[in-house]
């Protein structure tokens, strides 16, 4: 009897902490969106936020989104093939890139890497008094340290995602036309006929813009509020990390929902 | 790492993520979404739609001119009214035929507009196309199939 | 001397975190132009005392006047408007890692005026100069030693010529000469600015030797006050217990715990 009830408390208590922290959360968003004005008004805060997590992700973004093309190359065609169809691997390459794999996969990728040092940054900040000092010089910290991190991850994550689906279609085209022999000109003219601007290139933009909104507010979110220790904020950059990742792939399933629904 | 080379290197990221949209928007897309602005609406009363679905292309002559708005099931006549939106760049004829088909032995089904003669008239916002044609439904025809059959044996003892 | 002459006047404070008092009312006043120094065991309240004065925490019951306004009834505007007359170096100086020596001191300059670039760039280095660091400019707090960034620190805390400084625990961790020449520039830095100091320390002898009034703090309340001279030789128990640094005395040695006996006799179990 007492361990269903300490296993109910533990499921209460457990219920309670999300509940709160996505409370507080939602009330720091707001709190960083009403102080947002210096963050974009102030080009050098916003370049350098943008440089720590666009540019330094731009690597693994470039390398990851060519060998998933490649690897879609290889497997498209086998399948294809087999139904004499193999012209429409571009057609399925830029598909699963454009609509799933492009924001998806750069946003895990943006997570682990950008995100992470996002938190690590600030939690760091935090631990050693930083952005006590700062707030002690009547500096506000969410607007001149949390702000920028978030808008720099705002605006960095669609560009990677874009970069992330152009290098696999070019991946896809290198194994497709390069290696395996489909024709070239049919590989691009059967993805231009059935890739709809607005419905696949619009809306993986679309979604990778969200992306970026959820991982940066995480991000900066487990960093200010993390345990100003050691211990504090390493565990701080696994909760970004792991939280990024389901909340990335919860907010997919609701988005392909919403979009692609009923087309044809 | 000093401000001229930050900013360098944020231009080249911002660059390249423009040249990525650039190659996506014209090498890999197309706009086939219509721009509401430039097209007009007609409508047409099928008694079967098959399988057609809201956004399913409208051609003719396999050319794509329009997409599928709507689909309701008129209360009174119990017939499927179907919206479609066509580019206004296509003047049809108001006595056009309008056929649903099949792409392909198993695929999605489109409208297909077939024009018509009278030139001086022609289709526009709001009017209705008189002259249709319904799916072809898969098991209607293999059971009227079947039941020629039957009655073939029937006729020749 | 009238209730001017005190730039800070601190009255009946209480402070409790959760349900544990730290300061069970303090009252206190800080001349203008003078160094005070607040002492006591390490845990006593004199962070959070220092907090309060500036703001970051908000206190239980009783009041906090900087200038005569009292500091826990400001807007948040209001209380940023005071912080900009208002310096602090922290322990361990809180420089940011990510800039160097100069954009760390000028970084209020920055922030608060719309100075141009060389006027900046002017500014920054005589506050550096002050506390003898102007070559140092180039370098990244990672490179620096504690004294030379707690002297980073203090440069960027009088970039705004504050009118109150507060430190705490500026000696913490440094060697003799570094802690000399802390010390000494606390002071100096204090008379050339026409500034108020309130340092939080432990250390005594240094403190001694520099500051001008001395407020001693054990369990949340004001247990002695007097000027260096007179704490000297002071006969107060508590006083003696810390100058001459015995380990017991009125602050006991032992954390409040159960009678020995009791505990390892076996009856605490029972």
């Amino acid at each position: 009897m007492s361990r269903v009830l300490d296993m109910l408390r533990f499921l209460g208590g457990q219920v309670i902490d999300r509940v709160w922290r996505l409370g507080r959360a939602s009330c720091f968003f707001l709190a960083v969106l009403m102080k947002s004005g210096a963050a974009l008004l102030r080009f050098s805060l916003l370049f350098r936020e943008i440089w720590f997590a666009g540019v330094l992700s731009l690597l693994i973004i470039l390398v990851s989104g060519l060998f998933v093309g490649l690897v879609l190359g290889l497997q498209g065609y086998e399948i294809l093939q087999r139904y004499g169809s193999a012209q429409a691997l571009g057609t399925m390459v830029a598909l699963s890139l454009l609509r799933e794999l492009g924001p998806v996969v750069a946003a895990l990728l943006f997570a682990s890497r950008a995100g992470s040092a996002i938190t690590a940054e600030i939690g760091l900040m935090k631990a050693t008094e930083q952005l006590k000092a700062m707030d002690m010089m009547a500096v506000d910290p969410v607007a001149r340290v949390v702000a920028p991190r978030f808008w720099g991850g705002v605006i960095s994550m669609p560009i990677l995602a874009m970069l992330f689906s152009t290098m696999g279609i070019l991946g896809g085209w290198l194994i497709g036309v390069v290696f395996l022999g489909v024709d070239d000109g049919a590989f691009w003219s059967s993805m231009r006929a059935s890739v709809d601007f607005r419905h696949d290139v619009w809306n993986g933009v679309f979604k990778s813009v969200i992306f970026g909104v959820a991982v940066s507010l995480i991000a900066v979110f487990e960093g200010y509020y993390s345990e100003p220790t050691a211990e504090g904020v390493s565990r701080a950059i696994t909760r970004t990390v792991v939280t990024s990742a389901l909340v990335i792939l919860a907010l997919d399933f609701v988005l392909t929902s919403f979009m692609f629904k009923g087309m044809s | 790492m000093k401000r001229s080379v930050l900013d360098l290197w944020v231009g080249f990221f911002v660059a390249i993520g423009i040249g990525a949209l650039l190659f996506l928007s014209l090498k890999v897309s197309s706009f086939s979404g219509i721009d509401p602005q430039e097209t007009y609406t007609v409508s047409a009363r099928f008694d079967n739609i098959g399988g057609l679905k809201v956004k399913a292309p409208v051609r003719s002559a396999g050319v794509l001119v329009g997409r599928v708005m709507d689909i309701r099931l008129d209360a009174e006549t119990y017939e499927a009214l179907v919206e479609m939106r066509i580019n206004s760049h296509y003047l049809f004829p108001a006595d056009s035929f309008a056929a649903i088909y099949t792409s392909g032995l198993l695929g999605d089904q489109y409208i297909g507009l077939q024009a018509g003669v009278e030139t001086e008239k022609l289709l526009a916002e709001g009017s209705e196309i008189k002259r249709t044609q319904s799916a072809v439904v898969l098991e209607s025809l293999v059971s009227q199939f079947l039941f020629n059959k039957a009655e073939e044996g029937q006729g020749t003892p | 001397m009238s209730d001017d002459d005190f730039l800070v006047n601190i009255e009946n404070l209480r402070f409790d975190y959760g349900d544990r008092p730290v300061l069970r009312g303090i009252d206190m006043r800080i001349p203008r132009g003078r160094v005070v120094a607040i002492m006591g065991g390490s845990g006593c309240g004199k962070t959070t005392l220092l907090r309060l004065i500036s703001g970051q925490l908000r206190p239980t019951a009783g009041t906090v006047r900087v200038a005569g306004e009292a500091i826990s009834e400001m807007s948040h505007a209001r209380l940023y408007a005071f912080r900009r007359r208002m310096g602090m170096l922290f322990q361990f100086g809180a420089l940011f890692t990510d800039l160097s020596v100069f954009d760390n001191v000028a970084f209020p300059l920055r922030e608060h005026t719309d100075l141009p670039e060389d006027m900046i760039r002017d500014l920054t280095l005589m506050k550096l100069q002050a506390v003898g660091l102007r070559g140092a400019r180039d370098l990244m707090p990672s490179t620096l030693s504690g004294g030379m960034a707690r002297r980073v620190a203090l440069a960027r805390a009088i970039a705004l010529d504050p009118a109150l400084i507060m430190y705490d625990e500026p000696f913490t961790g440094l060697d003799p000469i570094s802690l000399g020449v802390i010390g000494q520039l606390i002071r100096q830095l204090n008379d050339a600015l026409g500034a108020t100091s309130i340092m939080v320390t432990h250390d005594v002898q240094e403190s001694l030797r520099m500051v001008d009034y001395i407020y001693f703090i054990s369990e949340g309340r004001v247990v002695a006050e007097g000027r260096p001279e007179d704490v000297r030789d002071s006969a107060d128990p508590f006083v003696h217990q810390f100058v001459a640094a015995k380990a017991d005395g009125p602050v006991s040695y032992h954390f409040p715990a159960p009678d020995m006996a009791a505990e390892f006799l076996g009856a605490a179990h029972v």
